[in-house]
């Protein structure tokens, strides 16, 4: 075990993948690096370990990815899925430098896959980790222990010594080897938002959050968060704002993963415990569905609602781990969930008395819709009357937050005076909302750690030798 | 419903991995598993004999434990794998074998090596057992070439018939028709699978063995014991055309073609064993089914033991040791024969069988796709 007594160039609190690509560029740059995870070993790694792919910018196909995805393309897109909410110099800095990722990540010992079952729809865009967001960690821990980066588990930083926006210390819950207080020259925050934190969110969300499932580690309390912003760093994006989907009622309250997600919308209704429907099923097509219905149950009484569909479509999407519920009629499937029978078989029914008939595609928007219903389904409609009848119940699974710190080009923190800070360095989901700040497009938040992380990495070690 | 709990398990885990699916680039299990949306009994031991044991699911997988989802496919469907050997096993009533394997291969095997030792007493007085004996047909002074032929011709015929019995089942039950046409191309791209040990490289970087750390060393001394034993195996057969066909008798020159194919083989077959006896023991017990530890090690020192009485043999064929080294070699052998099909062996059939229907179906979703 290193002596964490010594002053350290580099300070990382975080183990995700922009902590270990913040650690790994600082100790390639020549700086000594001490990565502090909170987590024990095997939940190392935040969020990342639920991740799959990361979307970066490339001129040309490449073994893996089916064609070029430009830095304007990139750029469209974001501005899309935020809807402006970006600082744009910060974002097409991140997408340029999203180009040389794609390789200096292989060199720290990641693989890429080609994108297959389920996931063609991004094999231009995205890049597949082989195995997964474990197996990326796995090969960035084997490199970050290969080229001497210290790293400590269960080490939970409680309190940072922050003066004129100057990093001096991090305060450990325990001590690790007799040390309690770590010192550094510079320190990178990457450290995860506050999704796990239930009281956080019922500031924003009131009692309706203790129905919120977390999707991913139950370890983003966002207690480095919010001490910095406290301790004068400026804060960015929506605090009140959060990703969230649909997954599955029966998830556990922590770390479900990605299996827990549903797809099947499209496929039937959705209604809320009072068997009543309160949203198109059928206005978007994959991925801005996905990303819309987590919010819109959450907006139901007691954050719950209920995909129903029959047997025609049982097989039209992905397999999942919590099998649909089953019954031979919709007043048994009503029964099931303690929904009112009569109103689910009415509601069921004037559905499908609206539905117009047309040519079923879920590829595309097609023309099967509803005709006279409140509220109308308009694509992908048709009759619920095979039995027998499924459903799967859900909540909102609660994906990221987008409150962070202020960062620059640098990947520096901006403190509350427009000041930037002499040592305090920021990657990842902490810092996301800079050019995140609202929305979501797949893979785009390792983008953001990777090529922040990097940079902090880097500009942590130069200014620890200045 | 499935016939047992483990296999109830493993539909479990099939289920979980197949709504994930993070792996499917790591091996051909996840691949197969992708192909269905429930499974079988003989799906189940399709993909448990699919699976080659190197453990990067495992490592890779953000659900195996301590996570509630408790995902740890390398040990199911190692136990799985074991248990088909016994289900698959001809005749039903040796399928007993497998239980305690280490303790009836051991048993087999000695009392094998006995009856070669009382034999060789028996039919031969003392001054030719313990006599010298040199030039050709020095061997058969002790036992007749063509009782030698007679008996192992018909115990490895014995095992071929009782494999190919198992390959049937196994075969049935995984939903191939028995009978039918096997195309070439398929088996073909199986046998480069199994013989480059393809899927026992966790996705490109190595087995997981004792930790996180992967490595390359499982492979490599499998292949010293695989392509050791097929040196040995061949070194067998040329000598035998020898004796038939050019009516050359054993013992060879060092330089002649059996005996060089035997000892390198033969180094191999003493490498390769002990190598992968090492991993195996250093190996995360989480990923391997340790109730059948018993059954991977007898076979290993089977392996060995064959390898090292042969070179023994080798060594000392001029001297007195001669006949009580050829009645011990002659003993492990027809004790490994025998027990081909009740042991560990097995595994490299079920295995290769499982990558042929691997390449058909990958044909066939080919085909498929195509069509569309």
């Amino acid at each position: 075990m290193v002596d964490l007594a010594q002053k350290f160039d580099v300070l990382v609190i975080g183990g995700g993948n922009a902590a270990l690509c913040a650690a790994i560029s600082a100790r390639r740059s020549g700086a000594s690096v001490l990565v502090l995870e909170g987590a024990p070993k095997f939940y190392r790694g935040g969020n990342t370990r639920h991740t799959r792919n990361m979307r970066c910018a490339h001129d040309a196909a490449t073994e893996i990815l089916t064609g070029p995805y430009t830095e304007q393309e990139f750029w469209d897109d974001l501005l899309r899925v935020t809807g402006g909410q970006t600082d744009e110099e910060l974002a097409r800095h991140m997408i340029r430098e999203s180009k040389d990722i794609l390789g200096w990540v292989v060199e720290q010992g990641v693989r890429w896959q080609p994108s297959l079952g389920g996931t063609l729809s991004l094999g231009r865009t995205n890049s597949f980790f082989l195995g997964g967001g474990r197996a990326m960690l796995n090969a960035l821990y084997l490199t970050a222990e290969q080229i001497g980066i210290a790293i400590a588990y269960d080490a939970e930083v409680t309190d940072l010594r922050i003066e004129d926006g100057m990093f001096l210390s991090a305060t450990l819950k325990q001590p690790i080897g007799g040390a309690t207080e770590i010192r550094a020259a510079t320190l990178v925050a990457a450290a995860g938002g506050f999704e796990a934190n239930i009281e956080w969110l019922k500031q924003y969300w009131g009692e309706a959050a203790d129905n919120f499932l977390i999707r991913g580690t139950p370890y983003n309390r966002g207690s480095i968060l919010k001490t910095l912003l406290a301790k004068g760093v400026q804060e960015v994006g929506d605090p009140t704002q959060c990703h969230a989907v649909a997954i599955d009622a029966r998830a556990p309250k922590f770390d479900g993963g990605i299996i827990t997600r549903h797809d099947s919308v499209v496929f039937g209704i959705v209604v809320n415990k009072h068997a009543q429907r309160f949203y198109d099923e059928g206005e978007d097509i994959w991925p801005k569905r996905y990303a819309i219905w987590g919010r819109l149950v959450a907006a139901q009484p007691d954050q719950i609602a209920y995909i129903i569909f029959d047997s025609t479509v049982l097989n039209s999407f992905m397999p999942t781990l919590f099998p649909p519920i089953k019954a031979d009629s919709i007043a048994e499937l009503a029964g099931k969930f303690e929904l009112d029978a009569a109103v689910l078989e009415k509601t069921v029914t004037e559905f499908n008395a609206a539905v117009r008939p047309g040519t079923f595609d879920h590829t595309i928007l097609d023309d099967c819709r509803t005709e006279g219903l409140t509220p109308p389904k308009t694509h992908w409609a048709r009759k619920i009357e095979t039995p027998p009848y499924y459903a799967y119940p859900v909540r909102p699974g609660i994906t990221f937050t987008y409150l962070g710190t202020r960062v620059n080009k640098q990947a520096r923190m901006v403190m509350k005076d427009g000041k930037p800070s002499a040592n305090m360095f920021a990657a990842g989901e902490i810092m996301a909302g800079n050019v995140l700040g609202k929305g979501y497009a797949a893979g785009i938040g390792m983008t953001i750690g990777s090529v922040f992380g990097r940079i902090a990495g880097r500009e942590a070690a130069q200014n620890a030798r200045n | 419903m499935h016939g047992t709990r483990i296999l109830e398990e493993a539909d479990r885990l099939m289920t979980v991995c197949n709504s994930c699916r993070y792996c499917e680039g790591l091996c051909a299990v996840f691949p197969a598993m992708e192909m269905r949306r429930s499974f079988s009994d003989g799906d189940l031991n399709y993909l448990a004999n699919l699976c080659h044991s190197c453990g990067a699911c495992y490592t890779d997988c953000q659900f195996s434990p301590p996570h509630e989802y408790n995902v740890n496919v390398p040990q199911n469907l190692a136990i799985a794998r074991a248990e088909s050997y016994a289900a698959y096993a001809w005749p039903r009533a040796f399928s007993g074998l497998f239980a305690r394997n280490g303790l009836a291969i051991s048993v087999i095997a000695a009392l094998s090596v006995a009856a070669f030792i009382f034999g060789f007493a028996a039919f031969n007085d003392h001054q030719v057992l313990y006599g010298i004996h040199t030039g050709p047909g020095a061997f058969y002074r002790l036992m007749p070439h063509n009782a030698m032929a007679l008996l192992f011709g018909a115990a490895l015929l014995y095992a071929i018939i009782a494999l190919t019995m198992g390959v049937r089942a196994f075969w049935r039950d995984i939903g191939e028709p028995v009978g039918g046409r096997v195309d070439a191309g398929s088996l073909f791209q199986a046998m480069r699978d199994a013989g480059e040990l393809r899927y026992l490289d966790g996705g490109g970087v190595g087995c997981f063995n004792e930790d996180d750390h992967p490595t390359d060393r499982r492979k490599i001394y499998h292949h010293l014991t695989f392509y050791g034993f097929g040196l040995c195996f061949a070194a067998t057969v040329v000598g035998t055309l020898y004796h038939y066909l050019l009516a050359r008798e054993a013992p060879y020159a060092w330089w002649d073609l059996p005996v060089v194919l035997g000892t390198l083989g033969g180094i191999g077959l003493l490498i390769g064993p002990v190598g992968l006896l090492t991993e195996k023991w250093k190996r995360d017990p989480v990923l391997v089914d340790q109730a059948r530890m018993g059954m991977d090690v007898a076979f290993i020192a089977m392996l060995f033991l064959t390898a090292l009485t042969g070179i023994a043999l080798l060594l000392l064929r001029d001297s007195a040791a001669m006949g009580p080294l050829l009645a011990l070699h002659l003993g492990v052998v027809f004790a490994l024969f025998v027990t081909m099909p009740y042991g560990k062996f097995v595994h490299g059939i079920y295995r290769y069988v499982a990558l042929v229907r691997y390449a058909r179906e990958r044909q066939m979703m080919a085909h498929g796709a195509a069509a569309k």
